[in-house]
């Protein structure tokens, strides 16, 4: 591995990460605009969701991991602290993968 | 927004329950990030990088998803050029939590390129899961800032340790879903929110098989569409057609 594509990499990770920012700045967005940035991470963290329990690159699959992630859902339903329901999607998960 | 957090602040915030099970979380799922961040560091290792590089990428490029590509795919001995575009796609998302986190990031200009820097799933999830700026704000730089060392002290063990345990042992890939589970629940409470996560989820599952990993996330951001309309309209639907 070259140092120019460890830093080609950094660069081009960090441009993105700076690019929205820059973007938005401290202009004053019309309403609509406001309303759709503000929906961005409910569409973002739900496809995470979608993504990280199904899929192994670009095959999806249901596994251990649906278990678990199911067991969150109801810990997160149940009002249950965010660290429990770390704490329980990973134990599950765990769990099914040792027994399977 | 001066400082993330003043001084003073600092002190009221600790005893804060919001933001201690911000911490606790933080803590947590540090501990996970810590873990396949060892086993980052044996797999950078093993595709070639040295020890400095491998470090340098962690804190440099601090992208999971991204670096890990990168590295398997140097490691099978694919070409940079491969490993460039696969990492870069992955990378690309961060822009889109940029635009949502912009609002919530004014103030000095070094500030926020610093917060860039830390805007990644994460921290953008676990702000966006808070109820007012003040917490928005706590939770983006305290679960962003742990992240990061996390991240980082975990890639140095591993690129000199050369071995890793298997963070699939203890179901720690299915902590990072879990966590975001938890992260969203309070958004769902509101319709159009609830709305924006069903398309995003459904374009995302949708387009895993066809499009390049990187791509289906990317997408998913089309379930904002449903902010277009204003909410007034939003209760009479035959008027907004």
């Amino acid at each position: 591995m070259s140092w120019a594509f460890v830093f080609a990499l950094a660069a081009t990770a960090y441009a993105f990460k700076v690019l929205g920012l820059v973007l938005i700045g401290d202009r004053k967005l019309p309403p609509m605009l406001d309303r759709c940035l503000a929906l961005i991470p409910a569409a973002l963290i739900a496809a995470l969701v979608v993504k990280d329990t199904f899929s192994v690159g670009q095959h999806l699959q249901v596994d251990a991991r649906a278990a678990g992630v199911g067991a969150a859902v109801i810990a997160a339903w149940r009002k249950a602290p965010l660290i429990a329901v770390i704490v329980i999607g990973a134990a599950v998960t765990a769990t099914i993968r040792a027994a399977t | 927004m001066r400082l993330p957090l003043k001084a003073t602040s600092i002190k009221e915030l600790r005893h804060d329950a919001g933001l201690r099970q911000v911490f606790a979380a933080c803590v947590t799922l540090g501990m996970a990030v810590g873990v396949f961040a060892v086993s980052f560091g044996v797999a950078a290792v093993g595709a070639g990088a040295s020890v400095a590089q491998t470090c340098v990428m962690s804190l440099l490029v601090f992208t999971g998803a991204s670096q890990f590509s990168a590295v398997s795919v140097l490691g099978a001995g694919g070409s940079s050029a491969s490993a460039f575009g696969g990492a870069a796609l992955l990378a690309a998302r961060n822009s889109v939590y940029g635009l949502a986190m912009a609002p919530h990031l004014k103030g000095r200009v070094a500030t926020r390129l610093v917060a860039a820097h830390i805007t990644i799933d994460e921290s953008t999830a676990m702000a966006a899961a808070q109820e007012d700026e003040t917490h928005r704000r706590a939770a983006f730089w305290i679960t962003g800032l742990s992240i990061y060392l996390f991240w980082n002290i975990g890639t140095l063990i591993g690129a000199i340790l050369g071995s890793a345990i298997d963070p699939k042992t203890y179901g720690l890939d299915a902590a990072f879903p879990a966590a975001f589970v938890a992260m969203v629940w309070p958004l769902l409470r509101e319709r159009r929110s609830a709305m924006a996560a069903a398309i995003g989820a459904s374009l995302c599952l949708a387009l895993i098989p066809f499009t390049p990993v990187g791509v289906p996330i990317l997408c998913a951001v089309l379930g904002v569409v449903v902010g277009i309309p204003s909410p007034r309209l939003s209760h009479r639907p035959e008027a907004a057609q």
